[in-house]
């Protein structure tokens, strides 16, 4: 298990659980990522300190500290 | 044309248009409502509503009001509370007879989470199924029929942008207003679990009765909204503390008996939508590489990105700092010619005075705004509908949120450097309040270029051409430092407001970035249409009304011994044979003596004291009151205060002259290079801009922050001068 900070672009995996706040969890949720949701690394935007990453075909960015709450299961592939 | 169906009031009945962001809900607004939309305002928020009037074959006309884009009706916000009022009627919002959701289709799981929440609120609902045409470019095939038993609401696959499918949307939304039941299905996801049961019920049973719960289902709905949306921190009106008290001891039982509310919630409907995806989704080949992805791999690529950024930025800037240009002097010459045109059929005197001076030069001075209003606009639209606007946040996501701004802010502040008024409309662009808010009390510090004439005035009377180290020119040292000085002070106080009065809890960033797509030029057309529009209509009011108050300020009262003097002189001017030029010269030191005597000239004393302190006298004060109409007038206000008539500009050597000659009653001369400083300093943070005032009165909808913007910006100028004028005179500058 790590966190979807630590995943290489491209990289796939498994989601399994969402910390930090009530706010953040249930607007993710609401997203679409749920505990169990395959997510995808698209990639990192070095500069502007944030990540995007497609579920359910959307992509979506978030930012590095609040990506270090996401953890996941990498999956092969 | 009839107005079927009657609703219970009578009234025309009422379509709310509601959909995920990005998914070409405006686009569908436009088409359906055409240029007949309108601009509102909720109620209580700053944020627009817009309605327009859609024909119906069979139902004849009816109203269809466009709902903020949300993922989910689920609130923290008041701006995002919206969403569950105006699909729901929620006080002060009217409830709609039916709702248009509007679904993309290629991205259908996630938008049919709000399509349950829609349905659940037990109103009608018509599903339109946008981007049916990229279905096959995607690899995905819908079953929309099937799509339909499910929600058990009429599904109409569209394609808003290329104008498919819209007849048979219309038929759709006729039929379901005239047979409301066969759009409202009840719930589709009834959650199972005894304890969740419980939960709601008793959530269901605080409802306030204002929120028309007698409907058990709405009351079912109202108490799932309630659970998910209130919490400790957030910061949504009208939920009675009694409802509150409920939530939160249920969240806690909840939590300490181990099981998770908002997941039991939120899962409950996506296994729902999950569980039935195989009947209507089909996947059928996976597509390697999208369009989008290649583009961004350009586009956000860390070098390339940044180079294309800046291009893209440096056009915005480069067409409103200068291609604006020449539609702006179009304006300004159309205007003087009509101005000309119907004084000269006005017996000379205070009415000539007044429709010539106030009136027509007020319109013209709102009028004139119009052109870099338009280009903003038309970029900004462009940017939003192809999806650029978003990789615009990305990219400057942590630059912004070092000061405390959105990344979404950076389009409206360098927009500042050209001119604040459209700066201030394109905050719009932001969704929450407090960035919006931010953006606007900062805006009016960048340099905007109506104080470039005063800038250039002042460098080219005070500071000699010279080379610092042999080779910096200091004027344009000077220009460029005025520049980094506003840009630093910009972000530094929005550092500080950010961090005080603007203190919101911190929104972890959530964007989408949705697919690029070729933006709709009809739609963007509409969009900046409407904003010219409000922006006349409303802004415009204030500024012409402000226009005619400063020129009430500098023409009275009027000093008619003064007058009479000057007339004698006239007449014995012209029996003498005196030339052109002497009798143009009696009639600049008559309007210098006039503005004088003047309200404005007898504040420019009054407020002498408070000036001095920063180097400035009392004529200086006259023209800082002038500028208040438009920064560039200082220039010419201060032409009519040193007796040479108002038509003077930057360049006017006399004008310069007279700066560098004009002496204090001892002899000193009253501009030294360091007066020009603090003046300029003065002028590049003052918010001494009646338009500017006017754009943050509107786009806030009070007073409150107009003022504030004066008085702080005010407050700042003075202080900064200050500095720079005593500072310098005690190292011996004087």
């Amino acid at each position: 298990m790590t966190s979807l900070d630590l995943l290489s672009p491209g990289a796939r995996a498994r989601l399994v659980s969402i910390g930090g706040e009530r706010a953040f969890r249930c607007r993710l949720m609401e997203l679409g990522l749920l505990p169990g949701t395959p997510v995808r690394l698209v990639r990192k935007a070095d500069l502007g300190g944030v990540l995007e990453l497609e579920v359910r075909g959307c992509r979506l960015t978030v930012r590095h500290g609040e990506a270090r709450s996401l953890a996941v299961v990498p999956l092969e592939g | 044309m009839s107005t079927l169906p009657p609703t219970p009031a009578g009234r025309v009945a009422r379509i709310a248009l509601a959909g995920n962001p990005n998914t070409g809900k405006t686009t569908l607004f436009n088409r359906l409502t055409g240029l007949s939309a309108k601009v509102g305002n909720y109620p209580g928020v700053t944020v627009e509503s817009e309605s327009g009037t859609l024909r119906l074959a069979a139902a004849g006309e009816v109203e269809l009001a466009d709902v903020p884009g949300t993922y989910s009706l689920t609130a923290r916000s008041a701006e995002e509370q919206l969403a569950i009022a105006a699909i729901c009627g929620l006080p002060p919002v009217e409830r709609p007879d039916l709702v248009l959701l509007v679904v993309d289709a290629t991205q259908l799981t996630r938008n049919l989470y709000l399509a349950l929440q829609v349905i659940e609120t037990g109103v009608p609902v018509v599903v339109a199924l946008n981007m049916w045409d990229m279905l096959p470019g995607i690899g995905l095939e819908i079953d929309a029929a099937a799509l339909a038993h499910e929600l058990g609401v009429p599904v109409v696959p569209i394609s808003a942008q290329h104008g498919q499918g819209i007849e048979p949307l219309r038929a759709a939304l006729a039929r379901a207003l005239a047979e409301p039941a066969s759009a409202q299905p009840g719930p589709r996801w009834v959650p199972d679990s005894p304890q969740l049961r419980a939960d709601i019920a008793s959530v269901a049973s605080a409802l306030p009765a204002a929120w028309k719960v007698e409907d058990p289902r709405r009351r079912e709905a109202l108490a799932l909204w309630a659970l998910l949306s209130l919490d400790e921190k957030d910061e949504l009106t009208g939920a009675p503390q009694a409802l509150r008290d409920v939530v939160l001891a249920r969240r806690g039982a909840a939590s300490s008996a181990g099981r998770e509310l908002d997941a039991e919630i939120i899962r409950g409907r996506y296994e729902w939508i999950d569980g039935r995806a195989p009947r209507f989704l089909r996947q059928r080949a996976q597509v390697a590489t999208s369009r989008t992805d290649k583009v961004d791999r350009v586009l956000l690529h860390p070098v390339f990105g940044f180079s294309v950024f800046l291009l893209a930025m440096g056009l915005v800037f480069q067409s409103l700092f200068s291609w604006a240009d020449p539609a702006i002097g179009a304006i300004e010459s159309v205007v003087g010619w009509f101005k000309e045109l119907v004084v000269a059929r006005l017996p000379e005197g205070l009415v000539a005075d007044f429709v010539g001076d106030a009136l027509i030069e007020g319109v013209g001075s709102v009028v004139v705004f119009l052109p870099q209003i338009v280009l903003l606009f038309l970029f900004i639209g462009l940017m939003e509908d192809s999806g650029y606007m978003a990789r615009v946040a990305f990219l400057m996501d942590r630059l912004m949120k070092a000061i405390g701004l959105h990344g979404r802010a950076f389009v409206p502040m360098m927009s500042g450097f050209a001119c604040a008024v459209p700066a201030i409309l394109a905050t719009r662009t932001m969704e929450r309040q407090r960035d919006r808010m931010l953006t606007m009390l900062v805006v009016p510090l960048m340099t905007c270029s109506a104080r470039l004439p005063v800038y250039s005035l002042l460098i080219a009377a005070l500071f000699p051409p010279s080379e610092l180290f042999g080779f910096v020119p200091v004027q344009g040292l000077l220009m460029v430092g005025m520049y980094l000085f506003s840009t630093v002070v910009a972000l530094a106080v929005a550092a500080v407001l950010g961090r005080t009065l603007f203190k919101g809890p911190s929104v972890p960033l959530l964007l989408e970035m949705p697919p690029y797509r070729m933006p709709d030029l009809r739609s963007v057309a509409a969009m900046v249409w409407r904003k010219s529009r409000v922006f006349l209509t409303e802004a415009g009011t204030v500024i012409l009304a402000c226009t005619v108050v400063m020129w009430g300020l500098l023409s009275f009262p009027h000093d008619a011994e003064s007058e009479a003097r000057f007339d004698a002189r006239a007449s014995e001017l012209a029996l003498s044979g005196a030339d052109e030029a002497a009798l143009a010269e009696l009639d600049h030191e008559r309007a210098a003596a006039a503005l004088e005597h003047s309200f404005g000239g007898r504040l420019g004393r009054a407020i002498e004291p408070a000036i001095e302190p920063l180097g400035f006298d009392w004529k200086i004060g006259v023209g800082l009151l002038g500028a208040f109409a438009a920064r560039e007038v200082f220039v010419s206000t201060m032409g009519v205060v040193y007796g040479m008539g108002g038509d003077v500009d930057d360049q006017t050597t006399g004008l310069r002259q007279r700066i560098q000659q004009e002496a204090r009653v001892d002899g000193a001369p009253v501009y030294t290079p360091l007066v020009g400083l603090a003046l300029m300093v003065f002028f590049a943070l003052a918010c001494q801009c009646m338009s500017t005032i006017a754009v943050v009165k509107r786009e806030t909808r009070s007073w409150r922050w107009p003022v504030f913007l004066f008085v702080y910006t005010g407050a700042l100028a003075w202080l900064c001068a200050f500095a720079v004028y005593q500072g310098g005179l005690a190292l011996g500058l004087g």
